[in-house]
C-alpha cells in the first residue's frame, strides 16, 4: 500500500516538473512523427527487396519505431535521478520512510506514460500515412504494452547505473553502448527474413527484439503465441531492472 | 535520555580515504549539539549516518533510541534532515515541496494542508508558496529545507551547515529559527565551521578535526580549560617566528604557545601583567614585534589548542569567516 501511494506521489512529482518544460513536451511528441517520416522515406523501397514480407514500410515501421522511441527515451530515464542526486534531492528522499521500490517505480511508471503517449502518436501519423492496424484495439494496446515494458525495463537499467556510477557520461556512454546495438540486432527496421543467420539468432536473446516482435505481431493482427511469449519476457525483464535499481540505493547508501 | 548515542564510529570510502576514525558522542534529548570543524573534518560524513543516507565501515550509532544500521526505518521516521546542499526540488513550487515531504511521511488530507500552511506562514514563505523554488533566494530556499525537516514534528533535527553560503541577514534569521525550534523541546544536532555559530546556537559542542572529535563539552567548560588570557604577537622579521617562539616557551608568564603561520599564540596567567613582560623578552632577544593584542579566550583558541592549527581554512575568503563579536 505505501509502496503504491509513494510510486503516486513521486509520479506525479515528475509528470507535473515533465508539464512544466513546454519545450520538452512538444520536442518528444515532434520527435516519433519525424521518426516515422524519416525513417519511411528513407527505407521505402526496401520493401521490394524480395523476401521482406510487408506491402508497405510505414506498416512494417510503425510498431518498430514506438519500441524504438520507448528505449530512446526510457534509456536516459537515470539522467533525471542523477539530476536529483545532484541538487541534493534524492538525499533529502532517502532520509524520509520512502519505500526504495517506489522511488524507482515513481520514474519507471513516469517513463513508461511518457512512451505510451509517443507510441500513440506514432501509431496515429502512421495510420494517416496508410498504415492499418490489423490486430484492433487488442493489437494496438499489445504495441502500447510491449513499449511500455521494454521502457520500464531500460528506465530501471538506467536508474541502477546513475546510482551505481553516479556519474552523467558513465550513464550516458553506457546507454549509447546498449541502445544503438540493440536496435539493430532486432527486426525494428529491416524483416527478420533478410537478416543474417547469426543476427536472427543473437535477436532471439534481445529484449528489443522481444518488444519488436510483440508490437508488430500484435499490431498486424498475427496469431498470439509468440507476442504473449515475448511480453512474458519483456515482464520479468523489466521486474528484474527495477529490482536491481532498487537493490542499487544499498551501493549507493555504502558509497556515500 | 540520550536523543542520539554515537560509539566509535567509523567511515573509510572506496579507495581507502578515512572520514571518520573512530568519532563518539551523546546528544541528550531537547538539547542543541553542535558539531564544529573545518570542511572535509568529518562533521557531513557523521550526519549522513545518522540520517542512515551512509552506511558507517564500523562503529555504532543510536538515533531515537533506534539502531541506524539495523533499523533505518524506525530512525527515518523520527528525524528531520536538512541537508547541506539544498534538497529542494526547483521544478516544483514551495507548497508542492512541502506537500510531498508531508506525503512521504505519510500525512494527508486536511492535516498536511494546514501543517504545509502553517510551516510556510512560520518561515515567511506564503507569499511565495505557489512560485517555483527556482525563483527562491538562497535564504529562501533554505527556509525551505528547513521547513521540509519539519513536516512531520521529527524528534531530531539535522541541520548540516544550515547557514553556509547564506548573507549576515539571512545568518541570523536562520540563528533566530534554531533557537526558536531549541526552545520547543525539539533535539537539534548541527554542524558549522563557524565558531561563532556554535558558540551562540549550541549548550554542547564537539570539535572535529580529521575525522576525530578532539574536544568536547559546552562552550564555557571549553573555554574554561584554558584559563587566563590569550597574547598574539606578531613579528616584524617573518623569518623569526621560531626564534620568538622559543622565548615565549622559556618565559615564566607563559603556559603554552602556539603558531600560526607568522603569528604567535601564548597562553598567559594574568594578560596585562604579561604583555609587558613578554614584550620585553622579545625586544631583549632582537626580535621587532609588529603587533601585538590580548584577548580573552574564544572557541577558536579552544579550536587552535584542540587541533593544534588556527581556525582558518585554506583557500577560503575571509569573509566566509563570520564576524566575531568583541568580547
Amino acid at each position: 500500500m505505501e509502496f503504491l501511494r509513494d510510486t503516486w506521489h513521486l509520479f506525479l512529482r515528475l509528470i507535473r516538473a515533465t508539464m512544466r518544460m513546454p519545450v520538452f513536451v512538444i520536442i518528444s511528441i515532434v520527435q516519433p512523427v519525424l521518426w516515422v517520416l524519416l525513417f519511411g522515406q528513407l527505407f521505402k523501397s526496401v520493401t521490394t527487396i524480395p523476401g521482406f514480407g510487408a506491402s508497405s514500410y510505414v506498416q512494417f515501421l510503425a510498431p518498430g519505431i514506438s519500441i524504438m522511441t520507448a528505449l530512446f527515451g526510457a534509456a536516459y530515464s537515470g539522467m533525471g535521478l542523477l539530476a536529483d542526486i545532484d541538487r541534493g534531492v534524492l538525499d533529502r528522499l532517502l532520509a524520509t520512510p520512502v519505500s526504495r521500490g517506489a522511488l524507482i517505480a515513481g520514474r519507471i511508471l513516469h517513463a513508461a506514460v511518457q512512451v505510451v503517449v509517443q507510441a500513440a502518436i506514432i501509431l496515429l501519423v502512421a495510420v494517416i500515412l496508410g498504415a492499418r492496424p490489423h490486430g484492433g484495439l487488442p493489437g494496438v494496446l499489445a504495441v502500447f504494452l510491449s513499449a511500455s515494458l521494454l521502457g520500464s525495463a531500460f528506465a530501471g537499467f538506467s536508474n541502477a547505473l546513475a546510482l551505481i556510477a553516479r556519474r552523467q557520461e558513465l550513464v550516458i556512454a553506457a546507454m549509447n553502448f546498449v541502445v544503438l546495438p540493440s536496435t539493430f540486432l532486432s527486426s525494428m527496421i529491416m524483416s527478420r527474413n533478410l537478416m543474417p543467420g547469426w543476427i536472427r539468432g543473437v535477436s532471439r536473446f534481445n529484449p528489443v527484439n522481444w518488444a519488436v516482435t510483440a508490437a508488430r505481431d500484435g499490431f498486424e493482427g498475427r496469431a498470439p503465441s509468440e507476442m504473449l511469449l515475448c511480453l512474458a519476457l519483456l515482464a520479468a525483464f523489466a521486474l528484474v531492472c527495477g529490482f536491481l535499481a532498487t537493490r542499487s540505493f544499498g551501493r549507493y547508501r555504502k558509497a556515500m | 535520555m540520550d536523543a542520539i548515542e554515537v560509539e566509535d564510529l567509523r567511515k573509510t570510502y572506496a579507495g581507502g580515504v578515512e572520514a571518520l576514525r573512530g568519532v563518539s558522542f551523546a546528544v541528550r534529548s531537547g538539547e542543541v549539539f553542535a558539531l564544529l570543524g573545518p570542511n572535509g573534518a568529518g562533521k557531513s560524513t557523521t550526519v549522513r549516518i545518522l540520517a542512515t543516507l551512509s552506511a558507517p565501515t564500523a562503529g555504532r550509532a543510536r538515533v531515537a533510541s533506534f539502531d541506524v544500521v539495523s533499523q533505518p526505518r524506525e530512525v527515518r521516521r523520527r528525524i528531520g534532515y536538512v541537508a547541506q546542499a539544498s534538497g529542494v526540488d526547483v521544478t516544483a513550487t514551495g507548497r508542492e515541496n512541502l506537500t510531498l515531504q508531508g506525503q512521504l511521511f505519510r500525512l494527508s488530507g486536511a492535516g498536511l494542508r494546514g501543517r504545509v500552511d502553517e510551516l510556510l506562514d512560520l518561515f515567511q514563505l506564503a507569499p511565495a508558496a505557489d512560485r517555483p523554488a527556482l525563483t527562491y533566494s538562497g535564504g529562501m530556499r533554505r527556509r525551505l529545507d528547513v521547513a521540509m525537516g519539519l513536516i512531520h514534528r521529527p524528534e531530531v533535527l539535522f541541520l548540516d551547515e544550515p547557514t553556509t553560503g547564506l548573507d549576515p541577514e539571512s545568518r541570523s534569521v536562520m540563528w533566530k529559527e534554531v533557537r526558536r525550534l531549541a526552545q520547543g523541546g525539539l533535539t537539534l544536532l548541527l554542524t558549522t565551521h563557524y565558531l561563532e555559530e556554535a558558540d551562540q546556537l549550541a549548550q554542547r559542542l564537539a570539535i572535529v578535526d580529521g575525522g576525530r572529535i578532539v574536544a568536547a563539552g559546552t562552550p564555557d567548560e571549553l573555554k574554561g580549560k584554558l584559563r587566563g588570557d590569550v597574547v598574539s604577537v606578531e613579528l616584524a622579521d617573518r623569518g623569526r617566528t621560531a626564534a620568538a617562539e622559543a622565548v615565549l616557551r622559556g618565559h615564566d608568564e607563559v603556559a603554552g604557545v602556539m603558531v600560526d603561520g607568522t603569528r604567535l599564540y601564548a597562553q598567559v596567567g594574568h594578560g596585562a601583567r604579561a604583555v609587558p613582560a613578554l614584550l620585553g623578552a622579545l625586544e631583549k632577544a632582537g626580535l621587532d614585534v609588529a603587533q601585538v593584542s590580548l584577548s580573552r579566550p574564544s572557541l577558536d583558541d579552544v579550536y587552535l589548542t584542540a587541533t593544534g592549527h588556527a581556525y582558518h581554512e585554506e583557500g577560503e575568503p575571509a569573509a566566509a569567516v563570520a564576524p566575531r563579536s568583541g568580547r
